[in-house]
């Protein structure tokens, strides 16, 4: 099948910023002193005042722009096409966003600003607390959280506070083997061990085995739902009842909330505490890899203990509460990463309560009808209805010496960005895929042709498979010797 | 697509999932609204925050002009639009801006190796803390009085859970400098890291050297932290640091009331390994050519799982970027004339005033306020729209009668003049 | 293929004992299994190891496998080979790139293990 969805073309080549650079090359102008100027040593101390900056770059301005233009037509981005990337949740970052983040009122307020100058800020921040909670069914929630794994280890020191005061914090916290790596090393780093509980042959969780495994000791388990083969968890009532009968809280990863968003709330379904991803489920663009937002929704019996300050009323006007004795503190500076939450404000007015549930609706369909064009082509060990992603083995592949790894790498010159690779870890050889709603028939179509073609490939010519990608400008990456002589900066 | 699916309508494809959990109502949001109203609504908000003052608040956030094309390059697609470089064959834009944003931050600090940043300065002191424990496997951890009281909090919020017990240490009331004395009557051999700020939360520079020796005579390791990216300009790297960790919001990051930022970690060649967050490397493709990808991936979570160095899953790449482009713009003579201004602006203001504390500082200083307490002083400047410095009573009570002041390159004269009439 | 003088265990690690000094490395099944080998991590001289407790471990790109010690004692010397060419571990486990050598406290310990033909249709079984 030849490839329709992309061509070679000439990309320019473009050296580091260190190796453009030329002694006296300026890209700026300050503008002249309106004060008297002041002697470094004498103000700062000798001793104190560096040399020059050794090998700082020094470039004229449209040899700037020239080098993060050029480096940017690198990059693959939501802009050129789909990313499959099973529960990242590669929505498209509405512009509109980007627009009123840069509100001059909102992107130029210091956090210290007195509380007067600052009731725009608190009013968006006490706004999309309305809306998250809303859609979570929780009854608070804190905006701190700078990040998903953020907002997972808030979560879990709430539990942590709430299960202390209560006269025993706990010993371990119960995570399933198809959780995310950072599920373990949160729970790690909030000072609890970590069990794990396997998943059922239908790839849910096994309630029999939780039965046993929910003692005295056990804090919390951490649950992903759908999980993350993009399956409900249909015994989440009986889960949350084991664990609460017990004395244990329930905790949801709201890593795949796009599944859920208006049909389904958290809250209602036994969670007690929770964090989201702003950046997946709410369109706050990725960047290259953060930033993110993790914000926490919890139920009424954690909220004493959530981070400091809170947002309260104060008769017409918005005012932080410092007085909070029992909350566990700060987890970070200031109040959330506020310029994140415009953004995923903006999303959720754009949507409205409609919208919102539409777009679930149509992350669903995608999914499914994804998960029909592949499954006479590609192994699907789980088959329990999915739901805003699937997940295949390579199983059919690997006979042939073909792993999903490859697959990946040959979709790549089919002009997509590759699904998620070898995750979840009890499917072995994950091919995990998310298409979102954003992606229309065609684009999905487009895609499913490609997997198909690939299987075909593998069937016919599994080592040109194993070769791939040839069409882009980098071919594959040696990641081998990065590692065993790692060269983490430039020198001259 | 129905048909495919083999659905005759698409709420069927939820009625796999029990009736209990579904919700059966519309959730309780307003119905979507155009674009226009969406750009209302947040022009409103702005406007009941402040508008046209001028402002002299600084205290780990920093009102300095962004250059034009940080905007103009991390609003291009493909750098807004891209998810984390984990397929290094098509995002070696992302890479190689990280790859020069890693060496930039060792150029500046004078370290070995850099991470691709942290969530910001706040959360890079307790994984520096984390780190030094690591290191040296002695897990007490002594902090300055005179580092950012917030960044204190979180690490008090993140020591809390690891059996790191966190004490702190004072400063000296004249000079505003870490009181030496104190550390070293607190440090013993169970101590790990010590950490203390350059320029501290007074602006002042503190005197990192000698809590080095202090430090390194226990076995513990020196963390130096900053908060005011642009003093690293001017100032000397810190001499003697182990581990430099810091908050790159000065470097064209918007205040945006409060994230979000860039933090970095940065260390030894011989701490590599010990280092949380991502990490960029430079490699070759099949072909022979220069190429960078994600390395040293082992260290993180989704690897290590429950034995990782951090649980971080993500560097603020985009906010990265904005300081990349910053550090760029500006270059290795930009970034020093433009300390050199935020250093003669500072000090013209507090040449009209009285600094409390007689240690050099570089763009902050503190001032103690006569006749009135500062929040008075401030309405009064207020009514002149100036927002003027921070009242330190809330984080020090022993400093209820001051205020810190911050004056940068974007500071008038005109506004500087009518503070120190008020304050005078 | 697998030297009929060593010792194996179910985590695929060997020990060669030599008097009262054991040497121990991992299989030639488990650095396959690894892939390319990109860093070796082990225990300083001197520590003391325990039979089934972790000594260190070993990273390949996306993995890091912990090694179990075979047997329990004091370390009386690392490999210094692997921390520059960790890659020797993928050519010649079961040579050059031995791990450490344990001095016994316990060399009862090593008859519990397994023979090179245990071993063999361990690991055919496992497949």
């Amino acid at each position: 099948m030849p490839i329709t969805k992309v061509r070679p073309h000439l990309s320019p080549n473009e050296s580091l910023l260190f190796e453009r650079s030329s002694p006296g090359k300026k890209a700026y102008q300050l503008p002249e002193l309106d004060v008297p100027a002041v002697d470094a040593a004498d103000a700062l101390g000798a001793d104190n005042v560096r040399a020059e900056i050794d090998g700082f770059p020094e470039v004229s301005e449209v040899e700037a722009i020239r080098h993060f233009t050029r480096l940017s037509t690198w990059n693959y981005a939501i802009d050129y096409g789909m990313y499959p990337l099973g529960s990242c949740t590669m929505k498209y970052n509405p512009r509109i966003n980007e627009l009123v983040a840069r509100t001059e009122g909102l992107a130029w307020a210091h956090p210290y600003q007195p509380e007067a100058l600052a009731q725009g800020s608190m009013e968006v921040m006490a706004r999309v607390e309305a809306a998250l909670a809303e859609i979570t069914g929780m009854d608070a929630v804190t905006l701190q959280p700078a990040a998903g794994a953020h907002g997972e280890l808030t979560g879990i020191l709430l539990i942590r506070a709430l299960l202390e005061k209560r006269g025993n914090p706990r010993k371990k916290i119960l995570i399933p083997d198809s959780a995310h790596g950072t599920n373990p090393a949160t729970a790690a780093i909030a000072g609890y061990a970590v069990e794990n509980i396997k998943s059922s042959e239908t790839g849910v969780l096994d309630v029999g085995a939780l039965e046993h495994l929910v003692t005295g000791d056990v804090a919390a388990l951490m649950v992903t739902n759908p999980n993350t083969l993009g399956v409900f968890e249909e015994n989440i009532i009986r889960v949350a009842e084991i664990l609460h009968a017990k004395g244990a809280m329930l905790y949801m990863d709201g890593a795949n909330m796009n599944a859920l968003v208006g049909i389904a709330r958290p809250g209602d379904f036994g969670v007690d505490v929770m964090h989201l991803n702003l950046h997946k489920t709410f369109s706050t663009p990725h960047g290259g890899g953060g930033p993110g937002a993790g914000p926490v929704a919890v139920k009424k019996v954690l909220e004493p203990f959530l981070p400091t300050p809170r947002l309260k009323r104060s008769g017409k006007r918005w005012t932080y509460d410092y007085k909070r004795k029992q909350s566990i503190g700060r987890v970070k500076a200031y109040y959330g990463n506020f310029g994140v939450l415009v953004r995923a404000l903006a999303y959720i007015l754009a949507h409205g309560g409609p919208g919102l549930r539409n777009a679930t609706v149509d992350a669903v369909l995608n999914a499914v009808y994804i998960r029909k064009g592949l499954e006479p082509y590609y192994d699907l060990p789980y088959r329990a209805p999915n739901m805003h992603e699937v997940v295949f083995s390579d199983e059919r592949q690997a006979k042939l010496g073909v792993r999903t790894g490859d697959i990946a790498k040959r979709l790549i010159d089919y002009g997509f960005h590759p699904y998620t690779v070898s995750f979840p870890l009890i499917v072995h050889g994950a091919l995990m895929i998310e298409p979102t709603e954003t992606e229309g028939k065609r684009e999905i179509d487009q895609f499913i042709d490609a997997m198909i073609s690939i299987a075909k490939e593998a069937e016919t010519d599994p080592q040109m498979v194993k070769g791939a990608p040839y069409g882009t400008r980098t071919s594959k990456v040696d990641e081998v010797t990065a590692a065993r002589k790692p060269v983490l900066r430039w020198k001259p | 697509m129905l048909d495919a699916c083999g659905v005759s309508s698409p709420e069927d494809l939820f009625s796999h999932l029990p009736e209990a959990v579904r919700l059966g109502r519309p959730l309780n949001l307003a119905p979507g609204v155009s674009e226009y109203e969406i750009v209302d609504y947040f022009r409103d908000r702005a406007a009941e925050n402040a508008n046209g003052y001028a402002s002299f608040l600084g205290a780990g956030v920093y009102h300095h002009y962004r250059p034009v094309l940080v905007d103009t390059v991390v609003s291009r697609g493909e750098f807004l639009t891209s998810y984390t470089p984990y397929q290094a064959e098509i995002a070696q834009g992302t890479l190689t801006t990280i790859f020069e944003f890693q060496t930039m931050i060792c150029q500046l600090t004078g370290m070995d190796v850099a991470n691709a940043s942290m969530y910001d300065g706040s959360t890079a002191v307790p994984e520096a803390a984390m780190m030094a424990v690591r290191a040296t496997g002695k897990g007490r951890v002594l902090i300055a009085k005179s580092v950012h009281p917030e960044y204190r909090e979180v690490l008090r919020t993140y020591a809390r859970n690891q059996g790191m017990p966190v004490e702190e240490f004072g400063y000296v009331p004249e000079a505003g400098t870490i009181d030496l004395e104190d550390l070293d009557r607190k440090i013993d051999g169970l101590t790990g890291a010590v950490i203390v700020q350059s320029p501290n939360f007074f602006g002042i520079v503190d005197r990192v050297k000698a809590a080095a020796e202090i430090a390194h005579r226990a076995g513990a390791l020196l963390v130096v932290l900053f908060t005011e990216a642009v003093s690293l300009g001017i100032l000397e790297p810190a001499a003697g640091a182990d581990i430099v960790a810091g908050e790159l919001q000065s470097f064209a990051i918007s205040p945006c009331y409060g994230g979000p930022y860039a933090g970095i970690i940065a260390t030894r060649e011989k701490f590599l390994r010990q280092v949380p967050g991502r990490l960029v490397g430079q490699t070759t493709d099949s072909r022979g050519n220069r190429a960078f990808c994600l390395t040293l991936a082992t260290r993180e979570q989704h690897i290590r799982r429950e034995k990782a160095t951090s649980n971080i899953c993500t560097n603020q790449a985009l906010i990265a970027l904005m300081a990349t482009v910053f550090m760029t713009v500006y270059g290795k003579q930009g970034l020093r004339e433009l300390a050199e201004q935020n250093l003669a602006k500072a000090h013209y203001l507090a040449s009209k005033l009285r600094p409390r504390f007689c240690g050099k500082f570089f763009n902050e200083f503190v001032v103690k306020v006569e006749g009135k307490t500062p929040d008075e002083m401030n309405k009064a400047l207020l009514k002149k729209k100036i927002i003027g410095g921070l009242p330190l009573g809330r984080f020090y009570p022993e400093l209820a009668d001051s205020m810190l002041l911050c004056a940068t390159e974007m500071s008038r004269r005109a506004d500087m003049d009518a503070v120190a009439e008020v304050l005078a | 293929m697998y030297p009929e003088n060593f010792r194996y265990t179910k985590e695929h690690e060997w020990v060669l004992v030599e008097g009262d000094i054991g040497t121990v490395g991992i299989t030639d099944h488990a650095q396959e299994e690894l892939g390319d080998i990109v860093y070796v991590d082990l225990p300083k001289p001197g520590a003391h190891i325990e039979q089934g407790k972790s000594l260190g471990s070993v990273e390949s790109v996306k993995a890091v496998s912990d090694v179990y010690s075979p047997v329990s004692g004091e370390v009386t010397e690392i490999n210094g080979l692997l921390a520059d060419s960790p890659e020797k571990l993928n050519a010649d486990p079961h040579g050059a790139a031995w791990l450490v050598k344990i001095r016994l406290s316990a060399p009862a310990e090593v008859a519990s293990l397994m023979s090179a033909a245990d071993y063999q249709s361990y690991i055919g079984a496992e497949k």
